[in-house]
């Protein structure tokens, strides 16, 4: 079975198509969350949080990574409070998008205990807010273990960000225990393009100023051979060879390999702590269940096509945009 | 004063609450303690937090939340009257049981850092109030803190709660020899990584940020209360003329150029609305403008002929744009 046979009609319907127009640049494309984003073929966005079919697998897709890697989950010393913040926001959230399944209850007001109740993994947990001893494991590491989304939290001093805590598993070429502890600009410092537009330091601004109860989302997208989630920077051993393997390949091969992958993500003010929660969402679509859809086809031809050379590098598809063009333009619909 | 009951006394604008006064106490001469309740879960805020209540249209006083902040059941004010002031803390100060509020969601500009390794708080008179929310998020988070209150002999509000939370690590004095008396020490001695955050009238703020760099603490570790939020998008009022149909639109105080524009049917683009990410870009043909956004680089500003309506106003009383 190839990576691309779990991925149904349902997945291209729900897809973030990430381009609205035939060039890609980086731009601060930021937009307030909570509205609907239609599709030629759906839409997406209504929630910030989203339970789709890959729930279990790709759940544990991050538990196999996180025992192998635990680096991978992190929490500076500091960022405990953000951490319970950023839980018990996230259980607010599930509990309003999927109450058939989830439910937060307070049980006792002071201090503020809870009882969480997530039907789809069978969990009834209760649980005093800040507590450790009353959680099986780390908050953040606790609520990941039941979201698909990967998660960065961003401290506010000295008015600047820090990336100082996350659990990150399906990072797309870069790492997070590398990234950990540093400032945002520091974090966005390799991007090309990025500081000479100013667009990392207007971005910053912006995170800066979010308010309370404030949420603010973008796309960003890639591309990632068979359909892998983690593509991080730790276990480029493991998956950069899939990159020559499919350059090398069948051409045949490319539209069940070659995936497009947009990253869904939010900025979320966290009420109690004064931190950003970054989620970053991850969707993948094969290009043969791309290519089902003449406009989008059409439309990642010209963005594949049109990306300068630096950009194409540094999102590391240098060697996969040929073959997927080329598979485009012979076995998907597109008229170059 | 006039005082309606159960008439709250603006509109609810987008993210306003609507509360209802759950209860009323005479903390002591000349302060009380409002609760207030809502029909909706009331969010959890950042201990320091203050929220607006809006007591007349237009126009709104903001105050510190001192209870509890994890999906609070309640949030609390504590008020001081102030008779030479516009009359909103009178109007709070005539509040009862059961009378409806409006008020704006929290809003955080005195947040306790994260990596202090010691939090001095320092309140004066009324200014006790963001600190006494400060000081319930230090106990959750064993945090290492100590607390001088310096207030008026029976100006005493919130003392008990304050007392209850910080057994010895709070010090009570009543007059300014006390006061630097037990400062200057802590001033002199902190270990390395100790914040300092000051509530109180202006006077005292400024001669504890004095003290405190007289004594060589860096900027970044003295903090003080100010009620200053993100970014403002009112201002003077003021009209923007549409070059190509000549129509004027005015811009009230507290709305944007571009709510204005949009309210009167004329199709601009936006996105963020904060001012970042360029999408409302205006052309711009005459008057000066007050730029207000992150956008547009230092000459595009210098050039004048172009503003992100969404945030930036005009510095006189017209511009000019080509819509
Ligand atoms: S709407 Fe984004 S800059 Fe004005």
């Amino acid at each position: 079975m190839t990576a691309a046979a779990v991925f149904t009609q349902n997945d291209i319907e729900n897809f973030p198509f990430p381009f609205p127009k035939d060039q890609y640049r980086y731009s601060a494309n930021v937009e307030p969350t909570g509205q609907k984003a239609s599709t030629v073929v759906g839409s997406w966005g209504e929630q910030r949080v989203v339970i789709d079919a890959h729930y279990r697998r790709e759940l544990a897709e991050r538990s196999r990574i996180l025992a192998v890697d635990p680096t991978r989950s992190q929490c500076l010393p500091h960022m405990v409070p953000a951490a319970w913040d950023a839980m018990l926001t996230l259980m607010h959230e599930l509990a309003d998008g999927y109450p058939q399944h989830m439910t937060l209850e307070r049980v006792i007001a002071e201090p503020a205990s809870y009882r969480w109740r997530n039907a789809l993994l069978d969990i009834d947990q209760t649980f005093t807010f800040g507590a450790a001893d009353t959680l099986p494991t780390d908050p953040l590491t606790y609520i990941c273990s039941q979201i698909q989304e990967d998660v960065v939290l961003l401290d506010q001093r000295d008015d600047q960000m820090w990336g100082d805590a996350g659990v990150v598993t399906f990072a797309a070429d870069w790492s997070f225990g590398f990234d950990v502890g540093m400032s945002f600009l520091q974090i966005h410092g390799p991007v090309p393009r990025l500081h000479s537009e100013k667009i990392a330091t207007r971005a910053h601004e912006f995170i800066k100023r979010l308010q309370p109860a404030q949420s603010y989302r973008r796309t960003n997208w890639t591309l990632t051979v068979d359909g892998k989630l983690d593509t991080s920077t730790e276990t480029y051993p493991e998956w950069g060879k899939d990159r020559r393997t499919l350059a090398e390949g069948p051409l045949e091969d490319v539209g069940d390999r070659l995936f497009l992958r947009t990253e869904v993500q939010h900025l979320i003010r966290l009420p109690q702590s004064n931190a950003v929660m970054f989620l970053i969402r991850t969707y993948l679509l094969p290009f043969r269940a791309i290519a089902t859809i003449p406009e989008w086809a059409d439309r990642l031809y010209r963005v594949l096509e049109d990306l300068p050379v630096d950009m194409a590098d540094y999102k590391g598809i240098t060697r996969t945009r040929g073959p997927g063009l080329q598979w485009l333009r012979t076995h998907g619909p597109v008229v170059p | 004063m006039t005082h309606t009951v159960n008439a709250p006394p603006t509109g609810l604008t987008g993210t306003d609450l609507l509360v209802t006064v759950g209860t009323v106490r005479e903390l002591c001469d000349g302060i009380r303690e409002v609760t207030f309740t809502g029909a909706q879960a009331l969010p959890s805020f950042t201990p320091g937090s203050h929220i607006g209540v809006r007591w007349g249209t237009g126009v709104q006083n903001s105050y510190s939340l001192t209870g509890p902040c994890t999906d609070p059941d309640h949030y609390a004010i504590c008020v001081r009257r102030d008779d030479a002031g516009r009359g909103g803390s009178a109007w709070i100060h005539a509040l009862r049981v059961g009378d409806q509020v409006v008020i704006t969601p929290p809003r955080s500009a005195f947040a306790p850092i994260s990596v202090a390794r010691h939090h001095v708080l320092i309140a004066g008179g009324i200014g006790v109030t963001p600190i006494l929310s400060h000081v319930r998020a230090a106990v959750q988070w064993h945090r290492s803190f100590e607390v001088i209150y310096s207030h008026r002999p029976g100006q005493d509000a919130l003392a008990d709660e304050l007392q209850n939370l910080c057994g010895d690590r709070l010090t009570i004095v009543h007059d300014v020899d006390d006061f630097w008396s037990h400062l200057t020490p802590i001033l002199e001695d902190s270990v390395l990584g100790t914040h300092l955050y000051t509530c109180g009238p202006a006077m005292m703020i400024d001669a504890v940020a004095a003290a405190a760099t007289a004594a060589g603490w860096p900027a970044q570790r003295v903090h003080s209360e100010q009620f200053s939020s993100a970014v403002a998008t009112g201002g003077a009022p003021f009209a923007a003329r549409l070059r190509r149909t000549g129509v004027l639109v005015p811009v009230g105080a507290d709305v944007s150029l571009l709510e204005a524009l949009l309210e009167r049917g004329v199709a601009v683009p936006n996105l963020c609305r904060q001012g970042v990410c360029g999408e409302c870009r205006v052309t711009v043909r005459g008057g000066r403008i007050d730029h207000r956004d992150f956008y547009l680089t230092d000459d595009e500003r210098a050039e004048g002929d172009t503003m992100m309506p969404c945030v930036s106003r005009a510095a006189g009383d017209q511009v000019e744009l080509e819509l």
